[in-house]
């Protein structure tokens, strides 16, 4: 069957590739020790200077590893998503989801949870997840209507980001405000190698969970009863969408805090080039989303500011515009 | 040929009885119409068949089996459904959301083989909507829209259809061209059941009508039997005008009585 509408596979997953591959080498390269490219490269294969072998192995290869899986599981989260919810507004960190992990990580690491058992911190994060995204699910198969779960979505982010505020008031650093901000805001800067052990399985297991269920989303185009009527188990889809976004977003957002929008982004850049069965918007969504977050996080470096710039600033700035859009093309529906 | 058995089904929508000890065997061979007033139940008993709604109590057997037990995959092969005012969510073109029919005959991550693509095709054939294959299903007026779902449902290939209100927001013409293309289908051997408020629709294209009121089964049978003036008064609150044009038996709902 030739296809109807969309481009070729081979370039929907071939140009996000190459996006995401630029993205990463520029991550590598680029960094606030201006270290000339061949001597990056020599590091890289193991020769050159001790100091540089070190900034690369322990700073910039896991802020590029942690930018690539970070993305793809955002991008992943949103195109899985807004499938699901049919509802081109939904994503992770509209849902509350990534704000409620980020408070299960915050109360982790500042409560010393994270000191006791170094899984604590990324357990904590998804248990939040779940416990955020569990009742929006159950309630989206209720209504038709998307604007209802929007809004008691921002009331969930609403909810846990003032929980993280009071926890770090209450918590003895003296760093508060700064720390608030990262972890609402969300940022890659000074990760380690642990940091990518801790969220990579974490990430993996959400994608093969949302990954599993194209099919599925692409039957409910049609509504419930249909995907129903057309042998789709929806109890069982369900449990897979809950347990894959919350852990993979947890295990996100444990290590890069609550970066908001990519997950709304991205399904929305890939969308017009698929034949817009959420199914084949999915794995050029998780590529994408890799791509998108990398370049942000290289542009957070490369735009001048006094303080560092945090990361979820520069998503935001690229996803409140969409999301107005959808909004205001929401309205009609009121 | 599938048997759809219905034995003692009583279905409750929350705290409400919708439909109270129903009984009754549907099999191909003839179109079925399933009448009755608003809220008489008839969504719910087409539900119920599909295994959508678990019963509060009695069964619904295909071929003996209970649809709720069915394996999903398996109950998806063998009835089809066509819901009212059928929603679509992404603007798929028309090709791609008939393609959705074939769902429950694909295993996991595989391709449409060609009998898929045959599905396919013969379905779109068969409601005219070839020509539409490339457009945006989302943009079509509502006949051409009720066509492309109605092939979406064909392409499934199922022994027993299920069309919940398929007229609703049509014109005559296409009315009548999507009772002929159900009655067409019951006849060749599929179980075709269609839940109708055209009572003038149901007495001329079906073969067998159940009549339903306040959630049970009131008569069952073919439509002069069915549709008699006292059971119009009784379930409707209505009298009709029966008649003939050309050949064609009509009833015409005439007054409230």
């Amino acid at each position: 069957m030739p296809p109807a509408r969309g481009t070729p596979p081979a370039l929907l997953i071939g140009l996000p590739s190459l996006a995401a591959i630029l993205a990463a080498l520029a991550s590598l390269f680029i960094g606030p020790a201006g270290i000339p490219v061949a001597d990056s490269l020599a590091a890289l294969s193991g020769h050159g200077d001790p100091i540089v072998r070190a900034i690369l192995f322990e700073l910039r290869l896991p802020r590029v590893a942690l930018g690539l899986l970070v993305g793809a599981m955002l991008g992943a989260g949103g195109a899985s998503l807004q499938g699901y919810l049919r509802n081109p507004l939904a994503e992770p960190s509209v849902l509350g989801a990534s704000n409620a992990a980020a408070l299960g990580a915050v109360v982790a690491l500042y409560f010393g949870l994270a000191q006791a058992h170094p899984m604590a911190l990324p357990l904590l994060a998804i248990l939040a997840a779940l416990a955020a995204l569990a009742p929006l699910l159950g309630l989206a198969g209720r209504s038709e209507s998307p604007l209802g779960l929007i809004l008691a979505g921002i009331a969930v982010a609403t909810l846990a980001g003032a929980g993280i505020s009071l926890a770090l008031n209450l918590s003895p650093n003296p760093f508060a405000a700064m720390e608030i901000m990262s972890w609402l805001l969300g940022s890659l800067e000074d990760r380690t190698p642990q940091h990518v052990w801790l969220a990579a399985p974490c990430i993996a297991v959400g994608l093969a969970l949302l990954l599993w269920d194209g099919r599925a989303l692409d039957a409910l185009t049609l509504g419930e009863d249909s995907a129903r009527t057309l042998g789709i188990d929806l109890r069982r889809v369900r449990v897979r969408m809950l347990i894959g976004l919350a852990v993979g977003v947890g295990g996100a957002v444990a290590v890069s805090g609550a970066i908001g929008f990519v997950g709304l982004i991205v399904p929305h850049l890939v969308r017009p080039f698929t034949d817009r069965r959420p199914s084949s918007v999915l794995i050029p969504s998780t590529i994408a989303g890799a791509a998108l977050l990398t370049a942000a996080d290289v542009a957070v470096r490369l735009i001048p500011t006094n303080a560092p710039l945090k990361l979820g600033v520069v998503t935001a700035f690229l996803g409140v515009p969409v999301f107005v859009f959808h909004l205001l093309r929401e309205r009609r529906l009121w | 040929m599938v048997t759809i058995r219905i034995e003692a089904l009583d279905v409750a929508l929350g705290d409400r009885r919708v439909l109270a000890g129903i009984d009754t065997e549907m099999t191909g061979g003839g179109l079925i119409g399933v009448i009755g007033p608003n809220g008489a139940g008839k969504s719910t008993l087409a539900r119920a068949m599909l295994g959508l709604l678990k019963p509060l109590a009695g069964r619904v057997l295909l071929d003996g089996a209970e649809v709720g037990t069915l394996r999903p995959a398996d109950r998806a092969r063998t009835i089809a459904y066509l819901p009212q005012g059928q929603t679509l969510h992404w603007p798929l073109s028309v090709e791609r959301l008939v393609a959705l029919g074939r769902m429950p005959h694909l295993a996991p991550f595989s391709r449409l083989s060609a009998a898929d693509t045959a599905a396919i095709e013969a379905a779109m054939a068969a409601t005219g909507t070839l020509d539409l294959r490339t457009r945006d299903a989302t943009e079509l007026s509502g006949g051409e829209r009720a066509r492309v779902m109605l092939a979406r449902a064909l392409a499934v290939e199922a022994q027993a259809l299920i069309a919940d209100e398929p007229l609703a927001s049509l014109d005559p013409s296409h009315q009548m061209e999507m009772m002929e293309l159900l009655a067409e289908r019951a006849r060749a051997g599929t179980l075709v059941v269609v839940v109708l408020h055209d009572l003038t629709m149901a007495a001329r294209f079906c073969d067998r009508l159940l009549l339903l009121s306040q959630g049970r089964l009131m008569a069952d049978g073919s439509p002069d039997a069915v549709l008699t003036d006292a059971a119009l008064a009784e379930v409707y609150g209505i009298t009709a005008w029966r008649g003939a044009a050309g050949g064609t038996p009509l009833l015409v709902p005439l007054g409230r009585s």
